[in-house]
């Protein structure tokens, strides 16, 4: 494995799948009573949050806490950002304070990229611009293979606003590496320029592409985001994009449904659907957990005899 | 550690036990572990992967046979609790599998394949801390080459061989590498050493 997860597109076959493998075994330990493991005793993460993030800030930080790191968590409101500080200049502070990995969110894509180049530690991408989020693909395809036993050969459907969506390209870029065939489903306005080059292939009728997904992954059509009128109104949007139950009786027997939060409920997703038995949402947030573990295990452990 | 079994496969190695022998030691232990443990009516048999858990479970067929009633085995993996973790590259993490029955009150024998420096028993130790509260914890092992680090003994060996650092012996199982033996080969270099030492 490499030093660093920036992209998804950097793992092989063989890191995806020990990735995999290894989150199996650690989500197996979070059942026993005694959750705790010491095998990142005295080692330093720090969760460097430039944007507001609930959910991934705290599973990396459960994940990281879990293996008995030290977690010191960053975020740029109320601090040295706030007063104007580069993103240089915060990360040779965070090397002075002995990071041994760092953990970023930023606004602006490519920022864990150069930060791997002035720290010494691993640096981890957890979500950068409209680039990519790699720990959430591992644990989309992490919760594929649990509910459906496999990923090579399944079919996913990703729906929804894949231009401003770095969850839709790292999914596509991991899930092509696993052997899975992924379809996007979107307006054409919200599809980037270069989805054509993209190992995936691209519709814009969800009701065709349902009866044929083993998984349909919506989007949340991020409505900060939506000032540029991409679509002509949210009803619009939501009742040719939207998944409610009469659409997803379409898809086959075993398909699931999955979202990576927040949900806007009743815009790209009906309550009913979020909340039935085919939705895996919940699961998503508890395996998102044992893969961050799994990663930051992989990445930290004998990390010093590369340095 | 397969590693150092391609080069294992270079050096010459003698076999020191034979299919038969090793059976006959599995089947004494099972003997020496009934006699300890009155019968083993609360024992749990523990392998620790890769080898480990193979024996493990003969040993509970074994254990089965003589006593007519099943003998709960399982695995117990200690990658994340190992003390080399930071020296060498990250490991996959083998299995572990604790029987319904859990280990609290009860007795557990931990099998392994090789009992070397001791620490993977001293990690076996801290991983089952985590899991419950044994009445006691003993030790199997295939066999004991010596060389001890830590203050950690067997309370079951199916062979004392005694070795030099700079020789790797290697337990082949049937379920793990088609066959059955214990290997003794030389002309290691000191790297090996940690590999093998699980």
């Amino acid at each position: 494995m490499n030093r660093h997860l920036i992209s998804a597109g950097d793992l092989s076959l063989d890191d995806a799948l020990l990735i995999l493998d290894t989150a199996d075994e650690l989500a197996r330990m979070s059942e026993r009573p005694v959750k705790k493991l010491p095998t990142l005793r005295g080692r330093t993460v720090v969760n460097l949050f430039y944007e507001d993030s609930t959910r991934t800030r705290i599973s990396f930080e459960a994940a990281a806490k879990r293996l008995s790191a030290d977690v010191i968590n960053f975020s740029a409101k109320g601090s040295s950002v706030a007063k104007g500080e580069s993103l240089k200049d915060t990360a040779l502070t965070l090397e002075a304070m002995g990071a041994d990995a760092v953990v970023i969110r930023h606004s602006a894509s490519g920022a864990p990229h150069r930060l791997a180049g002035w720290v010494r530690g691993s640096v981890v991408n957890a979500g950068d611009g409209a680039h990519e989020h790699p720990t959430q693909a591992l644990l989309d395809a992490f919760t594929m293979r649990r509910r459906l036993g496999r990923l090579d050969g399944i079919r996913v459907t990703i729906v929804g606003d894949v231009l401003h969506s770095r969850v839709a390209r790292s999914n596509v870029l991991l899930l092509s590496t696993l052997g899975a065939e992924v379809t996007l489903v979107a307006p054409p306005t919200l599809l980037p320029v270069a989805v054509g080059s993209w190992p995936c292939s691209v519709g814009y009728d969800l009701d065709a592409a349902l009866p044929k997904a083993d998984v349909v992954m919506m989007l949340r059509v991020q409505q900060e985001r939506m000032n540029a009128a991409y679509f002509p109104s949210v009803r619009e949007y939501s009742r040719r994009y939207g998944l409610d139950a009469g659409r997803m009786a379409l898809l086959p027997e075993h398909g699931i449904v999955m979202h990576p939060g927040p949900m806007n409920r009743g815009v790209e997703i009906a309550a009913e659907v979020a909340d039935s038995t085919r939705s895996t949402i919940v699961e998503q947030v508890a395996n998102g957990v044992s893969v961050r573990m799994a990663v930051l295990y992989l990445l930290l452990s004998g990390s010093e005899v590369t340095q | 550690m397969r590693h150092a079994a391609d080069r294992q496969g270079q050096a010459p190695a003698k076999t020191v036990l034979e299919p038969a022998e090793i059976r006959r030691a599995l089947t004494r232990i099972a003997h020496e572990i009934l006699e300890r443990t009155n019968g083993a009516d609360d024992v749990v048999l523990l392998g620790i992967p890769t080898r480990g858990v193979p024996l493990a479970r003969r040993l509970a067929e074994r254990l089965e046979h003589v006593e007519g009633r099943p003998v709960p085995a399982g695995s117990l993996d200690i990658t994340m609790y190992r003390d080399d973790l930071r020296l060498r590259p990250a490991r996959a993490l083998g299995h572990t599998e604790v029987p319904p029955v859990g280990i609290d009150g009860r007795i557990v024998v931990l099998v392994d394949d090789v009992l070397y420096s001791g620490r993977t028993v001293r990690a076996a130790l801290d991983a089952l801390g985590d899991i419950g509260r044994p009445r006691a914890v003993q030790l199997a092992v295939l066999v004991d080459r010596g060389h001890r680090e830590l203050p950690i003994r067997a309370d079951y060996v199916g062979k004392n061989l005694p070795t030099s650092q700079r020789e790797l012996v290697r337990v082949l199982l049937t379920e793990v590498d088609d066959q059955d033996a214990v290997l003794l080969g030389a002309n290691l270099t000191a790297t090996a050493r940690g590999e093998e030492a699980r």
